[in-house]
C-alpha cells in the first residue's frame, strides 16, 4: 500500500522546488555573453548584418528538383488557371519562335504586377519550364516572404535597380549560360501612367555577354486589369505578341542594342493596336509611335493613350462602391 | 577590404573579451572607462599567385644581387637554408611556403645543370626536426630527392667537424656558422617573416651558427638592450646579428636571401577556430554556439587530448609578399609588409598590461608548453610586441592568462626539467643565472648527445628563453599569471591570481589605485606603435 502521506510529502517538496526554479525568462535575462547576443562598444559602428534580402538573397534553392517540381505544378495548375480567368490572354507570334533554339531573353513592356506571371505562361515549351525573373530586388526580395514566394513562383533573382550590381549581372549570366531562359523587363519598373520608360541597358548587355538572342515582347492590357497603385485586379482582355529573335550584332554596344530592343516593343505594340502591315509600313517610315508617349503634360498623355484604344473598358460597374 | 587593427576603448557596452589561455580560452570583463583592447589587423589580401611571385621575385631581386638563374653554373656547390619548425605558429596548410620557394629554386637550379646540391634546416640552437616536420616545410618532392641521399638534413651547432670559423666582428663577437654554409660558392636562404624580429642578417647569423657564436647576442646583456627586439633599428640583438652578416659576407660567403611574409589568416574564415579571429561584438550566434561548445567539449578533454587537437591546426595563412635579393634590401621591404599586418598605433603606456596567452611558442610546436616557455611567450615574445616604448610604463603590471602545468616534454626540453628544478629553485635573477649557470647547461655533455642525436632543445636553451624575457622582468613592477598551476608560478618567481578581477587588485597594489589597463588581443598577431 502507498504511503500517502509519502506521496503528499514529496508533491509538496516538488511543488516547493518548481516554485524556486527560474523561468525561462529569468533564465534568459540571467544568461550572459557569449549565451546572448553581445552588446556593441559605444565607440564601435555596429557591424552591419549580412544581407540575406533583397540583392544578397541566394534564390539557388529555387532551381533545385523539389522546387521546380513545386513550380511545374504552381505554374500549370494555379498560374495559368488564374491568367486565363483575369487576363484571358490572346497570344500572337508564336510561330516567330518556332527556330529559336536554347536560352533566350524575353523582353517586354511593363504596366502590372501581372505581367511576369502572363508572360511567363504564355512563354512556348521548352522555356516556360526553363525561365528565370529579373525581379527589383527592391520589391520582390525586402522581406523573406515576398523574396520566397518571388524564387520559388517565378524562379525570380534579384536585380538591383538603383545600383550597378555585379553579382546580379553574374548571377543571370550564369544562369543564361547554364541553358536557362530569361523573362526581363527593361523599363526597370512598371509604368505609372499607361506610357512606357526607356529600356534600360540590362538585357542587351546579358545577350552580348552571353551570345543569346532577346525575343521583343508587348504585352497589351494588364495595366488596366492590375495597373500600378492598385491591389484588386479588375478581369479583363489582354494581348501578348512575341517579336522575331533578335542576335546582337558582330561589335554592337548594349546601349545600340537595347534602343533595337525598345524600336522592336515599340512596333509589337503598334501591331497590337492596329494591324501587321499598318503597323510595319510605319516602322519602315520610322514613324512607329513611341512606347514613352508624347512628352507633354499629364493629361494630354492620357488623352492620347486612351485614343488608341479599341474598346472601352470591361468594368460593368458604373458607380462606385461607397 | 580588411580592417587594420585599431585600439577600443572599453566601456559599459563593451562585452567580455576573449582572452586565450592555452588550451582553452576565458571570457573576461575589463573595467569600463579605463581600459583599451588592442585588437589585430583583418589579414591583409594575399598574393593572387603565389608561384608567379616566387618567380618575379627570382627573377628579378632587389638591392645588390644578380637573378638566380645567373647565379647557377653546372659544377657549383649549392646550399639551400630554411627557416626550421618554430615558424611560422601555428604551422601553416601546406603547401608551406618554404616548400614552394625550394621548388622554384630548384627547378632551376636543375635547369642550370647544378648537381651538387644540400638542404639545411636552419635551427641554430632548437631541436632538431623529424622526418613529418621536414616533408611538411619542404614537401615530399624534396624530401625524396634529398633526405635519401644525405643532402637534406638538420645543421647541428655542436659538430666540430662540420662548422667553420669565419672571424670576429669589431666588437669581438666570434661568427662561426655551418661549414657546408660557409663553403658553398652559393647560399639560399628561404625564411618566413612571421613577425619583424625574424629573417634578414639573423638568418644566417643565427640560425646556422654554432653555440660559441649564438652567445655573443642571445645573452642578458643583449636582451635588456633590445628594446624591443621586434624593432631591428632598437635591438641590440639585431646590431649584434648585422655585425655579424658582414663578417659573414667579408669572408666571401655569397647569400640570396628570400623572405616570405604572411598574413593574419592563423584561425580561418570557417570553421569553429574561426570565432577567434573575430571581435566579440560581431560574433554571430553561430560563432557563440561554437565557442559554447567548444569550451564546454574543451573541459571535457584531457590536457592531452586538448593539446593533440590544438597541435593539429594548420593555418590557412595566405603569402602577402616574397622578395628576394640582398639582405639588407630584402629585409627592408620585408619588414614593411609585416608592419603592414601587425602595427597598431597606440597613444600612451598603461598601468597594467594584461594578455591571453596561447597554446603554442615557437618552441613547442608538436610539444608541451611548461613553464618557462609560458614566462618567454609572455615576458619575452608578446612583451617586445612595440615600437618606440613598452605597452606598460616602467614598475607597471603584467598580467597574463595560462594554465602553465608543471609538465614538460621529456624528449624536446630535457634540460628545460633540471633548469626549472635546480635553477629557478635558487633564484630568477637572469643575470645570476647567467654567470652562475649557463656554461655547466651549456657544455653538458648529456645534453649535448640529446641535441645532436635525438631531438631535444640544446642544454643552453632554458637560459635564452630566461634571458628573453630579461628586459621585460627589469621593466616590470610585477608578473601576475591567472589561471597558472600555483607552484609552477611561483616557481617562476610571480604570483598566483584565480581570477582576472583578483589580479586587478593585485595589481593596484604595485601601480596603485583605479590603475590604466590595456589587453593586447594576440594572437593573431598584433604589434603596438607607442607614442
Amino acid at each position: 500500500m502507498v504511503d500517502r502521506k509519502g506521496v503528499e510529502k514529496a508533491a509538496r517538496g516538488l511543488q516547493a522546488a518548481w516554485a524556486k526554479a527560474p523561468s525561462p525568462r529569468q533564465l534568459a535575462a540571467k544568461a550572459e555573453f557569449p549565451l546572448r547576443a553581445p552588446t556593441v562598444p559605444l565607440t564601435v559602428e555596429p557591424p552591419k548584418p549580412e544581407q540575406k534580402l533583397l540583392g544578397g538573397y541566394d534564390s539557388a534553392w529555387a532551381r533545385k528538383l523539389p522546387a521546380r517540381y513545386a513550380r511545374f505544378f504552381a505554374t500549370e495548375g494555379l498560374m495559368r488557371p488564374i491568367i486565363a480567368g483575369l487576363a484571358q490572354p490572346e497570344r500572337r507570334g508564336l510561330d516567330r519562335l518556332a527556330d529559336l533554339e536554347g536560352a533566350a531573353i524575353f523582353a517586354a513592356n511593363h504596366h502590372s504586377h501581372l505581367d511576369a506571371g502572363l508572360l511567363i505562361t504564355s512563354l512556348p515549351e521548352p522555356h516556360r519550364h526553363q525561365v528565370f525573373a529579373a525581379a527589383a530586388a527592391d520589391y520582390f526580395f525586402d522581406t523573406r516572404v515576398k523574396a520566397t514566394a518571388s524564387a520559388l513562383v517565378l524562379n525570380a533573382i534579384p536585380i538591383e535597380r538603383t545600383k550597378v550590381g555585379r553579382r546580379s549581372a553574374d548571377q543571370a549570366a550564369e544562369l543564361l549560360d547554364d541553358g536557362w531562359s530569361m523573362v526581363i523587363f527593361p523599363e526597370g519598373g512598371r509604368s505609372p501612367d499607361g506610357w512606357g520608360h526607356p529600356f534600360r541597358g540590362g538585357a542587351a548587355y546579358l545577350a552580348i555577354r552571353c551570345g543569346v538572342p532577346v525575343v521583343p515582347v508587348h504585352l497589351a492590357g494588364t495595366g488596366r486589369i492590375l495597373p500600378k497603385g492598385k491591389s484588386r485586379p479588375t478581369p479583363g482582355r489582354t494581348v501578348v505578341t512575341f517579336g522575331d529573335p533578335i542576335l546582337p550584332a558582330e561589335g554592337e554596344r548594349s546601349q545600340a542594342l537595347a534602343e533595337r530592343i525598345e524600336r522592336a516593343v515599340a512596333a509589337l505594340a503598334d501591331e497590337a493596336t492596329s494591324d501587321w502591315y499598318a503597323a510595319r509600313r510605319r516602322a519602315a517610315a520610322g514613324e512607329t509611335p513611341t512606347l514613352t508617349g508624347p512628352q507633354a503634360g499629364a493629361w494630354r498623355r492620357t488623352w492620347e493613350l486612351t485614343a488608341n484604344r479599341k474598346k472601352p473598358s470591361t468594368t460593368s460597374k458604373r458607380w462606385p462602391e461607397l | 577590404m580588411p580592417r587594420p587593427g585599431f585600439v577600443l576603448d572599453v566601456d559599459k557596452s563593451t562585452p567580455p573579451v576573449l582572452f586565450h589561455h592555452g588550451e582553452g580560452f576565458r571570457l573576461e570583463k575589463l573595467p569600463a572607462d579605463r581600459s583599451r583592447v588592442i585588437y589585430p589587423g583583418e589579414p591583409l589580401e594575399p598574393l593572387d599567385d603565389v608561384n608567379a611571385a616566387i618567380q618575379e621575385a627570382l627573377l628579378n631581386p632587389v638591392g645588390d644581387s644578380q637573378p638566380l638563374p645567373s647565379l647557377l653554373t653546372p659544377g657549383m656547390k649549392l646550399t639551400i637554408a630554411f627557416d626550421d619548425v618554430s615558424l611560422p605558429l601555428p604551422p601553416m596548410k601546406r603547401p608551406d611556403i618554404r616548400q614552394r620557394v625550394i621548388e622554384a629554386v630548384l627547378d632551376m637550379a636543375a635547369a642550370a645543370g647544378v648537381d651538387d646540391v644540400h638542404l639545411i634546416a636552419a635551427l641554430a640552437l632548437h631541436r632538431r626536426m623529424t622526418e613529418d616536420e621536414l616533408r611538411h616545410a619542404v614537401g615530399d618532392r624534396v624530401y625524396d630527392a634529398f633526405a635519401p641521399h644525405g643532402a637534406l638534413y638538420n645543421h647541428d651547432a655542436e659538430d666540430p667537424d662540420n662548422l667553420a670559423f669565419l672571424g670576429t666582428t669589431k666588437h669581438g663577437e666570434e661568427v662561426e656558422i655551418n661549414k657546408r654554409a660557409a663553403e658553398s660558392d652559393l647560399l639560399v636562404y628561404v625564411n618566413i617573416n612571421i613577425v619583424s624580429m625574424d629573417g634578414g642578417h639573423k638568418s644566417t647569423a643565427t640560425g646556422l651558427a654554432s653555440y660559441r657564436s649564438i652567445k655573443h647576442h642571445h645573452n642578458v646583456h643583449t636582451m635588456q638592450h633590445s628594446k624591443s627586439f621586434m624593432d631591428r633599428h632598437s635591438s641590440e640583438l639585431h646590431h649584434s646579428n648585422w655585425r655579424m652578416g658582414k663578417v659573414i659576407k667579408d669572408a666571401g660567403v655569397k647569400v640570396f636571401q628570400i623572405e616570405t611574409t604572411i598574413n593574419n589568416d592563423t584561425f580561418g574564415q570557417e570553421g569553429a577556430m574561426s570565432v577567434l579571429a573575430k571581435r566579440e561584438w560581431e560574433w554571430s550566434a553561430k560563432d557563440r554556439v561554437a565557442f559554447v561548445g567548444m569550451q564546454q567539449g574543451l573541459k571535457r578533454l584531457s590536457s592531452s587530448t586538448r593539446r593533440k587537437i590544438f597541435q593539429s591546426h594548420r593555418a590557412p595563412y595566405g603569402v602577402t609578399s616574397v622578395t628576394a635579393g640582398e639582405i639588407e634590401a630584402v629585409h627592408e621591404i620585408t619588414l614593411q609588409h609585416c608592419f603592414d599586418q601587425h602595427l597598431v598605433e597606440v597613444e600612451g603606456q598603461t598601468d597594467i598590461l594584461t594578455m591571453g596567452l596561447p597554446y603554442i611558442c615557437p618552441y613547442n610546436v608538436n610539444s608541451i608548453m611548461n613553464p618557462i616557455l609560458v614566462m618567454c611567450l609572455g615576458l619575452g615574445y608578446f612583451f617586445n610586441m612595440y615600437r618606440g616604448k613598452p605597452l606598460v610604463r616602467e614598475g607597471g603590471v603584467l598580467i597574463m592568462t595560462h594554465p602553465t602545468p608543471w609538465e614538460f616534454h621529456p624528449v624536446h626540453h630535457p634540460s628545460y626539467i633540471d633548469f626549472f628544478e635546480q635553477v629557478l629553485s635558487e633564484t630568477t635573477d637572469p643575470k645570476v643565472i647567467e654567470a652562475t649557470y649557463e656554461q655547466q647547461f651549456a657544455e653538458d655533455e648529456w645534453y649535448r648527445h640529446l641535441y645532436r642525436t635525438s631531438y631535444a632543445y640544446h642544454g643552453v636553451h632554458p637560459f635564452y628563453m630566461w634571458y628573453w624575457g630579461s628586459h621585460a622582468l627589469q621593466h616590470l613592477g610585477r608578473v601576475i599569471i591567472v589561471g597558472g598551476d600555483v607552484r609552477a608560478v611561483k616557481r617562476l618567481g610571480f604570483k598566483s591570481a584565480s581570477t582576472l578581477q583578483d589580479a586587478f587588485e593585485m595589481a593596484e597594489d604595485v601601480v596603485g589605485p583605479r590603475p590604466t589597463i590595456t589587453h593586447l588581443k594576440n594572437p593573431p598577431i598584433v604589434m603596438a606603435d607607442v607614442k
